[in-house]
């Protein structure tokens, strides 16, 4: 058997050097490739929203299709986003203890500004 | 002040810039700049939510020449970061790996980056009423 430095059991997970495998990397494809028809979607409307008014605006967001696709579209994008920012800030932020709370600071801010973007969608559903 | 007595490998400023250099750290680039982006959608979303008056003061920040540029900023991240996305998954399934195949996908790119933002911009200042 060739030594390789890692234990049989870690071997057989196919975890690599990384310890989470090819999850993160795998994840960034998945939600690029949900991103796609999602972001597409959404500039049409942007653009298709231009000039309209507060109650136009909100009559979009409270069509059951749309408030659905936004609801998509958080989430697919803030988890790219986080996956993108955090390669970023592993690749740039050296010192340990700054980079540990770079990391934990983006989980927080991305967690915090997905649900307030999720229930924003819910109460202009809901049209309370 | 320590030396190194070594040669030491030439680093990012001896390259002549390539086209495919250029298009590789401007993904990462377009990319962190739609990231800040999530900020202004979020508070757009929040606004929608809060009433009228939240919404107009969101709309008063981007409705302006300044607002205006940046949301122009914003479309050609987002078209760039869009199509060089669709090369790199492209790349990812072992096409276009190919020197002289990976440059031309770059002049794609930007054509498409170019032609999108343009009518895009077109639609929203020039027929405002088409929508």
């Amino acid at each position: 058997m060739i030594a390789t430095g890692r234990s049989e059991i870690a071997r057989l997970k196919a975890l690599g050097s990384a310890k989470s495998g090819a999850e993160h990397w795998w994840r960034q494809r998945v939600t690029a490739v949900a991103n796609l028809p999602l972001v597409i979607w959404f500039v049409v409307s942007a653009v298709s929203l231009s000039g309209a008014s507060y109650e136009e605006v909100r009559a979009w967001l409270g069509g059951l299709f749309n408030a659905t696709m936004m609801v998509l579209l958080v989430i697919s994008v803030f988890w790219h986003a986080r996956l993108g920012v955090q390669v970023v800030l592993e690749d740039y932020v050296h010192a340990r203890g700054l980079r540990l709370a770079a990391l934990v600071g983006l989980d927080f801010l991305v967690v915090a500004l997905a649900v307030s973007c999720l229930l924003a969608i819910l109460q202009v559903s809901l049209g309370s | 002040m320590f030396e190194l007595d070594r040669p030491l490998s030439p680093h990012l400023q001896i390259y002549r810039w390539y086209l495919t250099m250029a298009l590789s750290i401007l993904h990462r680039a377009s990319g962190l700049v739609m990231a800040v982006g999530l900020f202004l959608l979020t508070w757009w979303l929040t606004a929608l939510a809060r009433g009228p008056e939240a919404f107009a003061t969101v709309r008063a920040a981007i409705d302006n020449p300044l607002g205006g540029l940046v949301l122009f900023g914003f479309t050609l991240a987002t078209f760039y970061h869009m199509a060089n996305g669709v090369r790199h998954l492209l790349w990812d399934l072992g096409y276009g790996l190919d020197k002289d195949e990976a440059h031309r996908s770059g002049l794609v790119v930007l054509a498409f980056v170019g032609l999108a933002t343009l009518l895009v911009w077109v639609v929203i200042l020039v027929f405002p009423g088409a929508r």
